[in-house]
């Protein structure tokens, strides 16, 4: 069995359909890259994965357990994490307060009310070493608003790589900065899955991203899945070619 | 470093220069505060600070530490949690109204007595109103705490054959730690000597453990529920019931404030159950500046002087401090503590 197995997923928002029978899978230390257009499905189907929705019909299956209702706060302890793609961070608090806090939930010590979060050494070396992944160590004293938008993605996707997930769903990681700051958000995340032995769905616009880092490419169209394989597979269908320039 | 003096202001983007500039003089000006007012009772008659030392005025610092750990207590809702509360004048003038009927009814006049059952009078109300109030945040979580508060002072002034109505309870002065502190004499020299130091030794206490808190992983999971919501969902944390934890702490701490105000001002009156008194506490707050831990501390002491000079300045005393407050929200967001921030970057830079 892979590490997480949906089937027949389905989501409506009034008339729109926007998960509409969906059938997806990820194995064990695969990075999967989500494409498609505005309106495909994708960020609703990482939703319905991550608990934050419901789906109106269908079952997810996770390590051979059924998750499909189950809560945000037990799929995270199952090993599920997430990243979102309006960055959503705890803006007034520090790079490393922001990575820490994931550590203390995480580790289940957010109860502890009569220590002082800094005694706690060794996770504050873990949210520095973290934060050295990630490429944000000079950066830990400053508040997560006053971070750029490229560091802001990073941290975002730190923050959930934090948690020590088994399964990690970015949404769209690498929207809205530059060029050179998609390579190294891609590079970090790669490298975790590599090396840290991790899966990871990813939600992609940038096509050069998605092939560049992929091993399987799920493509979705009106809320369907239109298209599935490796990147050489992908490349050489039609249907996605088509697709993808129809929404160009 | 010192970790109570420097973390819970780390999270605010206050004073941006931290490290060794921004904490070693904001510990020396606490230290040299806190010595000061150890050693006030003995500063009759030096120079210049010698009025600050007199009986009258330490009984009026003695209400300010006390409306501090209220507003302290307030501000782990407010600044720390991101849930603004109508009604912390409950706690308060329940603790205060159960030592109150600890007297009339068990004539019980220990302190510690009163202590004991302001805590537990605040924390069976915090857990009560909490449970009903923390599903909802932002206006909905204000009005249903103003609404709950209410019906306690709806009570406290109904039902006058136990609480004897606007007349209030009398507090006689109590015996301190079960009578080994003698408290025989008049009444002046026992507030402000004998119960201006148990109120102050109880003020470090709270300080002490409110900033620990505001500190701990806990402290950090409600800063964090304050900022983002879903992403606190998202790491796992358990929101709902974290701004529960929070608003029976704030509501406990606000009750040792209620009971160490019993016996100073002598008389508990429905007043300190009204809403109205909930907005000092709210004042008290923004006033000092709710961004940072030290603030309402300030503010408390502060609001106490502005309330008792403007009071005798004029008897439109609540317009002036209407207009005080919109001052404030208008020109210092930040509170008392915002302008200190703001003096001492100035300082920086001239340097």
């Amino acid at each position: 069995m892979p590490l997480l197995f949906a089937q027949g997923l389905r989501k409506s928002f009034g008339e729109t359909r926007a998960v509409d029978g969906v059938d997806f899978f990820v194995e064990s230390e695969e990075l999967v890259s989500l494409v498609g257009s505005n309106g495909a499905g994708k960020t609703t189907l990482v939703n319905l994965l991550s608990g934050l929705l419901v789906p109106d019909a269908g079952s997810i299956a996770f390590q051979d357990i059924d998750i499909t209702a189950v809560p945000v706060r037990d799929r995270i302890r199952a090993g599920i994490a997430r990243s979102f793609q309006l960055v959503n961070l705890f803006d007034q608090l520090s790079a490393l307060d922001n990575v820490r806090l994931a550590i203390f939930s995480r580790d289940g010590t957010t109860r502890q009310l009569l220590r002082l979060a800094e005694r706690n050494r060794p996770a504050r070396n873990e949210a520095m070493e973290i934060l050295r992944d990630f490429g944000l160590e000079d950066k830990w004293d400053t508040p997560a608003a006053g971070l750029a938008q490229g560091e802001r993605k990073l941290l975002d996707v730190a923050l959930a790589y934090a948690l020590r997930p088994k399964l990690i769903l970015l949404d769209e990681p690498t929207s809205g900065v530059g060029t050179r700051e998609k390579g190294t958000i891609m590079d970090a995340v790669a490298q975790l899955v590599r090396e840290r032995f991790l899966a990871a769905v990813i939600v992609e616009h940038d096509m050069d991203v998605v092939f560049a880092y992929s091993h399987r490419i799920v493509m979705m169209h009106q809320g369907k899945v239109l298209a599935e394989g490796t990147p050489e597979q992908i490349r050489a269908d039609e249907r996605v070619a088509a697709a993808l320039l129809g929404k160009a | 470093m010192s970790g109570v003096q420097h973390s819970p202001d780390a999270a605010m983007p206050l004073d941006t220069a931290r490290g060794a500039h921004g904490v070693q003089p904001a510990l020396w000006y606490t230290a040299a505060l806190a010595l000061l007012a150890l050693l006030l009772p003995f500063l009759e008659g030096v120079p210049v600070i010698g009025w600050l030392a007199s009986p009258f005025q330490r009984i009026q610092l003695t209400y300010g530490l006390v409306f501090s750990i209220a507003a302290l207590a307030f501000n782990l809702l407010l600044g720390y949690t991101g849930l603004l509360s109508f009604g912390h004048a409950a706690f308060f003038g329940g603790a205060a109204y159960a030592a109150g009927l600890l007297v009339k009814y068990l004539h019980v006049y220990s302190m510690e007595g009163f202590l004991l059952a302001g805590l537990t009078s605040a924390l069976v109300l915090a857990a009560v109103f909490g449970s009903v109030c923390v599903r909802y945040t932002r206006i909905f979580f204000s009005i249903l705490t103003l609404a709950l508060s209410q019906v306690l002072w709806a009570l406290a002034l109904k039902f006058f054959w136990i609480t004897n109505g606007t007349d209030g309870l009398s507090i006689p002065t109590p015996t301190l730690l079960g009578g080994l502190v003698g408290t025989a004499g008049d009444k002046v020299r026992f507030l402000s000597f004998t119960y201006y130091y148990y109120v102050l030794f109880i003020f470090f206490i709270c300080v002490a453990v409110m900033g620990v808190i505001a500190a701990s992983p806990f402290g950090k999971a409600l800063q964090a529920i304050r900022d983002n919501e879903v992403r606190a969902q998202f790491v796992g944390i358990g929101v709902r019931r974290y701004r529960w934890y929070a608003f029976v702490i704030s509501g406990a701490f606000t009750g040792v404030a209620g009971a160490l105000f019993a016996p100073l001002n002598g008389l508990t009156t429905p007043d300190i159950l009204h809403w109205t008194f909930s907005g000092k506490i709210v004042f008290m707050t923004v006033l000092g500046g709710f961004k940072s831990f030290i603030g309402p501390i300030l503010g408390g002491v502060a609001y106490n002087y502005l309330e008792t000079y403007v009071i005798k300045t004029t008897e439109y005393w609540q317009m002036l401090l209407g207009i005080i407050l919109v001052a404030l929200v208008l020109v210092m967001p930040q509170g008392i503590v915002g302008v200190f921030a703001w003096g001492s970057r100035r300082e920086r830079r001239n340097r």
